[in-house]
């Protein structure tokens, strides 16, 4: 406590610069002019002023999960804080650290359609993790701090403070500093040892296991990508990840075997069929993992690591569920499994090994290499082939040029590959990458893009333009909203209804008209040196590759089938499965 | 919810206490997990319980399959206010009672016949007029339905259940 008196707006600001903030993404607005005037006032805390509030969101994501730090978010009341929905609810399903401040109508006007009022905590209170309504400024302080904590502890999220304006504006000598115990929110981030024990027996007796990591290995922090990597690799089993975990373990590593699940590799997808022990470790399951569920796995002993307990068993049996943080149960993991090959003797798995070798013979990710189009995939291993000693960060939008960045970007290193995995939202690479690249203004950020999602967050080019950040924008430029054809293709007789992307804009102009350089590119043997002349511009560029129109993206695991029954690139026979096409 | 035939089949009734933080929203919060995820309330009555007022307990009534009753558990759990959850029909032996005050209009035998009934059910008269009555009445929900079902046949008007309060026998506490 301090005898000194702040107003609102202060108490919030000192609170953030406390917690360690260095930055906001934010837009003004009538109900947080008092925070911005305070914002004005100091120099510890830089705002980045976006041009939509989904944007800032976004952003702000792209910096929270490239960093491991918080993102922070400043919007108005009303269409300020609805247009941060979709953003709050891509870091809700894709647990990224979120702390979104939202103005609202002075106290005594909430509830009477007070001009750019709206419920901001009712509509947000089933996209964060949770959400304030600041009614008090003597508790404003202790809020700040406990969001925070509920933002970054447990399974992570977004968290919505909403502060009416008077509120910024009272006075309030109550000031909080430093950490925070909530009274009743304390996850716990040791696993249950008895469980874990359990867990390594399993394991120590498999014949064919795999590792199938997620999310949460990021999530968790730098050390438990290590363990991972420490533990995998003294086991010799192979591993599989999902969207969300690409790059906790190295691409290059021969123990990897690529990412599983719909768009999965052939090798990943039937060894976690064929597996007898299964270690999922920070992965929920997800049904773009799993395929049709009765057919999942069927006769592998599962363990499930997760600090999630709603995680386990919500969709998958388990047998050994070990609730706690990554990190920490891989370290306890890792020690008894020490112990254990002293006592047992490590296992080779030489004949699970000679099975996956088998699957991996089928060279799942080739495609049809041609001479006057770009195919997509060619695109990616070549922006692969030429960024992979710099350092590069890279965001994606949604659709098939993001699957095909997670099955061609080689990615070895976690925190750099920034996607909207769970809510798969369109729009979400652009405004990602200027938040990368707010975090690291010296690295190679690149947003592999398609030509329709990058007009759902088109108008950040100004964003990214007053900031001078250099992000290069990778378009593969099919001109079809390429998954929803590719589906239009498999499940609807090929009837392209409204997937075609009529009335595109000239990239290159546009990328002129704010000031920025864009290059076409549609040869194949001129790909290099439009890669080459990105990376050597500065500043932000925008490359609009035009690829093959037609490519479909293989493997693929369609909807309603088993992950043996995939349907690989070069036996494009498309088979319909039961109910598959009222499947999502 | 979409139900197979299947899972209707298994399923149960569960009773569960919650403990949460008595503060805005949040009984919102626990019937909006309820909705969004598609799972059933037969049965909710929240109140605070602790004389500074700082916490209420929610009761619960709900239905589902036994992986669908841990996930309402786990859901429920990682709630921030929400500082304990206890399934009353797995922990064993609990008290269950609710209390209903059903609206009577009759005369002559019909009269005759409701107070016997009330008796016999221990329901309290807590209203009368010359043609009506309120009785009281408390018990488990199957008593009140029965109670709610023989006062039809003699000229009920309405009725109103406050749902299951319920706690587990013995010293111990949720």
């Amino acid at each position: 406590m301090s005898g000194k008196a702040y107003s609102g707006a202060e108490i919030i600001i000192n609170s953030l610069v406390d917690l360690g903030v260095e930055v906001i993404f934010g837009y003004p607005g009538g109900a947080v002019l008092p925070l911005y005037d305070a914002l004005f006032a100091q120099d510890k805390i830089r705002h980045i002023l976006v041009r939509h509030e989904q944007a800032a969101v976004h952003a702000a994501e792209g910096y929270a999960r490239s960093t491991g730090k918080v993102g922070v978010v400043l919007v108005t009341s009303g269409p300020g804080a609805t247009n941060a929905v979709t953003g709050l609810t891509d870091a809700m399903l894709d647990s990224i650290p979120i702390i979104c401040i939202t103005g609202q109508v002075p106290v005594h006007l909430i509830g009477s359609d007070a001009f750019q009022e709206a419920d901001t905590v009712g509509i947000t209170r089933h996209c964060t993790k949770h959400n304030y309504l600041v009614k008090d400024v003597d508790k404003l302080s202790r809020i700040v701090h406990e969001a925070f904590y509920v933002a970054t502890s447990g399974r992570p999220g977004p968290v919505v403070i909403d502060v009416p304006k008077d509120i910024q504006i009272f006075t309030s000598t109550n000031i909080h500093s430093g950490a925070i115990k909530h009274r009743s929110y304390r996850p716990e981030v040791k696993g249950d040892i008895s469980a874990i024990k359990e867990a390594v027996e399993i394991l120590a007796g498999a014949k064919k296991p795999i590792f199938y990591s997620g999310g949460g290995v990021i999530n968790s922090g730098p050390a438990a990508a290590q363990l991972l990597r420490e533990f995998v690799r003294l086991t010799g089993a192979p591993i599989t990840s999902t969207l969300m975990g690409l790059g906790a373990y190295p691409a290059s590593d021969k123990q990897f075997l690529g990412m599983l699940g719909m768009h999965g590799t052939y090798e990943a997808n039937h060894a976690m069929h064929d597996c007898d022990v299964m270690v999922c470790v920070g992965a929920r399951f997800d049904d773009r993992v799993t395929g049709r569920l009765e057919a999942f796995s069927p006769n592998s002993k599962k363990i499930h690591i997760d600090i999630d307990r709603s995680s386990i068993n919500k969709t998958v049996r388990v047998d050994v569920p070990i609730v706690g943080d990554v990190a920490h149960v891989l370290e306890d993991m890792l020690k008894l499994w020490k112990a254990a090959i002293l006592e047992k003797g490590q296992q080779s798995y030489a004949d699970w090994w000679a099975e996956i070798d088998k699957w991996r013979e089928r060279d799942c990710l080739r495609y049809a290499k041609t001479k006057d189009t770009i195919m997509p995939q060619y695109a990616l291993e070549r922006l692969q082939a030429l960024t992979k000693d710099k350092d590069v960060y890279f965001t994606t939008e949604v659709g098939q040029h993001q699957m095909w960045a997670a099955q061609y970007l080689k990615l070895e290193d976690p925190n750099r590959f920034m996607t909207s995995g769970g809510l798969g939202t369109m729009g979400y690479g652009f405004p990602a990458a200027i938040g990368v690249q707010i975090a690291h203004p010296n690295a190679l950020v690149i947003d592999v893009a398609g030509e329709a999602s990058i007009q759902m967050n088109i108008q950040e080019l100004g964003t990214a333009m007053q900031y001078g950040l250099p992000v290069k924008i990778f378009i593969l430029n099919n001109e079809y909203m390429g998954m929803v054809r590719q589906w239009q293709e498999m499940n609807h007789g090929a009837r392209y209804s409204q997937s075609y992307s009529e009335s595109l804009p000239d990239f290159v102009a546009l990328a002129k008209a704010y000031g920025a350089h864009g290059i076409t590119v549609d040869r194949p043997a001129d790909l290099d040196g439009a890669i080459r002349e990105m990376m050597e511009t500065d500043g932000l560029v925008i490359v609009d590759c035009r690829v093959e129109k037609l490519a479909n993206c293989f493997p693929m695991v369609p909807s309603g089938a088993a992950h043996n029954e995939m349907i690989l690139p070069d036996e494009e026979e498309i088979k319909e499965f039961e109910g598959g096409a009222a499947l999502v | 919810m979409h139900h197979t035939h299947k899972e209707i089949e298994l399923a149960e009734r569960h009773t569960l206490s919650i403990i949460v933080d008595n503060e805005a929203g949040v009984l919102a919060r626990v019937i909006g997990l309820f909705s969004g995820r598609g799972y059933n309330i037969e049965h909710l009555t929240v109140a605070p319980v602790d004389l500074q007022g700082t916490e209420s307990r929610i009761t619960v009534v709900t239905i589902g399959t036994p992986p669908v009753i841990e996930q309402i558990k786990a859901q429920l759990d990682r709630l921030v206010p929400v500082h304990r959850v206890g399934d009353l029909t797995e922990s064993g032996p609990h008290v269950e009672r609710e209390l209903a005050l059903i609206k009577i209009h009759c005369k002559g035998e019909q009269q005759q016949a409701a107070l016997r009934i009330a008796e016999a059910f221990r329901a309290k008269i807590v209203d009368s007029s010359f043609e009506s009555y309120i009785f009281e009445v408390t018990g488990k929900t199957d008593k009140i339905k029965a109670f709610i079902r023989l006062m039809e046949d003699v000229g009920l008007v309405e009725a109103v259940r406050t749902g299951v309060a319920a706690l587990t026998r013995g010293a111990q506490a949720l």
